[in-house]
């Protein structure tokens, strides 16, 4: 157990140092100098390599990389935005919040919505639950979420005027505006759905392909001749084995949803980390752009890890050696 | 009245094809404490006459008809309630392949468990008691510290044990084992097949074995069905069967066996394949591959009836007795591979 978690462990920093050097690689190939913007438009040549010492931008890249883990590690410090000079981990502080809110509300909506489709659909082939589920599927398959948000918007928000139009409510601390939990979610219920619309359709997919899958195997048959209910049948047997591919998945999602949901979040106007990325690269603020980036690996490291264990503890077959 | 009386089952499955007529028309009975062996190739309806009596087909395609009668109830017509408080009490099955028949996710102390809770109105504890106690009847080793183990923890004849345990834990009046040593290597089928009878002597259970192997009919069955094509071809006790066989699939079937006693230059081959179930052959099924085939068998399907000189054995062929006397002994002499 402790030997595989600490191999675990020194796999994530490979991968967290390898995500880390291709996003500053990739910032410094772009021809375009931050420098030169945080200097202003009317800067003199003087200007701008004052701003790149200032900033750090003149010293090597690999001296820029190393300084950045250097902060990290020592300081627990992302750094300051060259544009700002507001703190990093202040940014990334407030908008993890507000993406995880989308992310996790989305994925117990659309778990909501897929677990009993899913299940249904394996029960009755061919019913008319399953094609019209399947007819769904594809819709959620090949909808753009942008397109997605833009019709709810119009339906829900401006012809009926049943929810907000954009904008995020705080659900811990309320600020002047609006706050609390029953806000929170009343500006929150049109992005969970967009999510729930385009996740529950995949979801539903691998359900139902899964519990079909289980419902023929051997030990089924088995506790069906032993005199078991349908139902505990279906929840003992079935289940059990054919949801455990899709705790793999979930988790796999979330933690890559955790890194910026850019299209939801941007036509819904949440303040998450995919805007926050997004401004970043317009900007080329580079310790923005890589703290969300940091942000996004740890979250998919974390969230494997947790799959993994979790596996461990539902399947007996696993063991974490 | 007999334990089981099975009449005219036919089993129809659904297709895009068709409909596959996996077993049409199929009598026996089983008498209590007694073991009944049915032989046949694979696909010729043995496994499907017994999960049709389970009632463990897909229901979604599937037609039944015909009587299978336990202890004078319609297994076929009865409500599922029913049916589900005679599995794993009354009827018991084990199937061919113990390595996915449990479920992994679970000890097999929680399936047993499981098992008896399903049937029985007793604590967890005295159910574990039970599981202990069966563990124990059919020999697995430290059975206190394994009861809780998971199934992969299990060799493949481990896990035939378990599953025998399972299905006896209720003391059942009837087992049910389709193929049970099927997938097993030879010196553990031995030791499972003598399990079953030691457990069928303590338990007073009746037996159905389910099997292509003649050998284990031979060491376990008191009476014997041979299927073709979805069909009893010939019906006996086992002796009878043995010594006197009245059926040229029969003769086939036991022609291909090794023999120690008679110096056989070449086994019986059965040639070509078994018939589609789609469209048997007309007349009877066995004619295309039967080495007697004469013209009456290619219109005239043959009904069973009894052999000559005896009560219990019953064949369906149009041969004459003479003929099946004669090529029983060549058989017996181990001088029929020519004549086939």
């Amino acid at each position: 157990m402790w030997r595989y978690l600490i191999r675990r462990l020194l796999w994530a920093m490979m991968l967290f140092l390898a995500v880390t050097v291709v996003t500053y690689v990739i910032f410094f190939i772009i021809p375009a100098n931050p420098a030169a913007l945080v200097a202003g438009k009317s800067a003199t040549l003087e200007d701008i390599q004052r701003a790149e010492h200032f900033l750090g931008t003149d010293r090597p890249v690999y001296i820029q990389y190393l300084k950045f883990l250097d902060r990290l590690v020592l300081d627990q410090s992302l750094g300051t935005s060259f544009a700002t000079r507001q703190d990093v981990n202040d940014i990334v502080g407030r908008a993890a919040p507000v993406t995880a809110s989308l992310v996790l509300g989305g994925a117990v909506f659309w778990m909501l919505l897929a677990l009993p489709v899913g299940i249904m659909s394996a029960l009755r082939p061919r019913s008319l639950l399953d094609r019209a589920a399947m007819v769904f599927v594809l819709i959620g398959i090949s909808a753009h979420p942008v397109w997605l948000g833009l019709i709810f918007i119009y339906t829900f928000s401006y012809k009926l005027g049943l929810t907000p139009i954009s904008g995020y409510c705080d659900m811990i601390n309320p600020s002047t505006e609006c706050g609390g939990p029953a806000q929170w979610a009343h500006h929150l219920i049109l992005p969970w759905a967009t999510f729930m619309i385009l996740f529950a359709a995949q979801y539903v997919r691998m359900i139902r392909a899964n519990v079909m899958e289980t419902l023929n195997e051997d030990y089924v048959r088995t506790a069906r001749a032993k005199g078991a209910p349908e139902s505990r049948v279906l929840r003992s047997h079935v289940l059990r084995n054919a949801l455990l591919v899709v705790v793999t998945m979930l988790g796999m999602d979330i933690g890559l949803a955790l890194g910026g949901a850019i299209f939801t979040e941007a036509v819904y106007g949440l303040p998450g980390l995919g805007q926050v990325a997004l401004e970043s690269i317009y900007a080329y603020d580079l310790p923005i752009t890589q703290g969300v980036v940091v942000f996004g690996t740890l979250s998919i490291i974390v969230f494997n890890l947790f799959v993994d264990l979790f596996y461990a503890m539902i399947d007996p077959r696993i063991r974490l050696s | 009245m007999a334990l089981l009386e099975v009449n005219d089952l036919r089993t129809y499955f659904r297709t895009d094809d068709g409909v596959v007529k996996a077993v049409d028309g199929v009598n026996f009975t089983v008498e209590k404490g007694k073991t009944l062996g049915i032989v046949g190739e694979s696909g010729c309806g043995k496994s499907v006459t017994c999960l049709t009596m389970m009632g463990l087909n897909n229901k979604r395609n599937t037609t039944s008809t015909g009587e299978a009668l336990f202890k004078g109830e319609n297994l076929l017509t009865m409500k599922q309630s029913r049916l589900r408080e005679i599995r794993g009490d009354d009827i018991a099955m084990i199937f061919q392949d113990p390595m996915t028949s449990l479920n992994p996710v679970h000890s097999i102390g929680k399936q047993l468990i499981e098992a008896v809770l399903l049937h029985r109105d007793v604590s967890k504890k005295q159910a574990r008691l039970r599981a202990l106690e069966l563990l124990q009847a059919v020999g697995i080793p430290r059975a206190e510290s394994r009861i809780d183990d998971y199934p992969h923890q299990f060799s493949g004849g481990m896990r035939q044990r378990v599953m025998i345990a399972m299905a006896l834990i209720n003391e059942p009046d009837l087992l049910i084992a389709d193929e049970p040593t099927t997938a097993l290597d030879v010196t553990t089928q031995a030791q499972i097949l003598d399990l079953m009878k030691k457990l069928q002597q303590d338990f007073h259970t009746a037996i159905v074995i389910i099997t292509h192997d003649l050998g284990v009919v031979a060491e376990t069955a008191d009476e014997v069905v041979v299927m073709y094509a979805g069909r009893v071809a010939e019906r006996g006790p086992v002796d009878e069967i043995f010594a006197r066989p009245h059926h040229p699939y029969t003769w086939g079937l036991l022609g291909s066996l090794p023999r120690l006693d008679a110096d056989v230059e070449r086994l019986v081959q059965i040639q070509g394949q078994p018939p589609s179930l789609l469209n048997p052959p007309k007349g009877c099924r066995f004619h295309p591959r039967c080495p007697y085939v004469m013209n009456v068998c290619k219109t005239k399907e043959p009904q069973l009836e009894p052999v000559p000189g005896s009560t219990l054995h019953v064949q369906a062929c149009h041969l004459d007795p003479e003929t099946k006397d004669r090529e029983a002994a060549k058989l017996a002499a181990g001088v029929l591979a020519e004549a086939m």
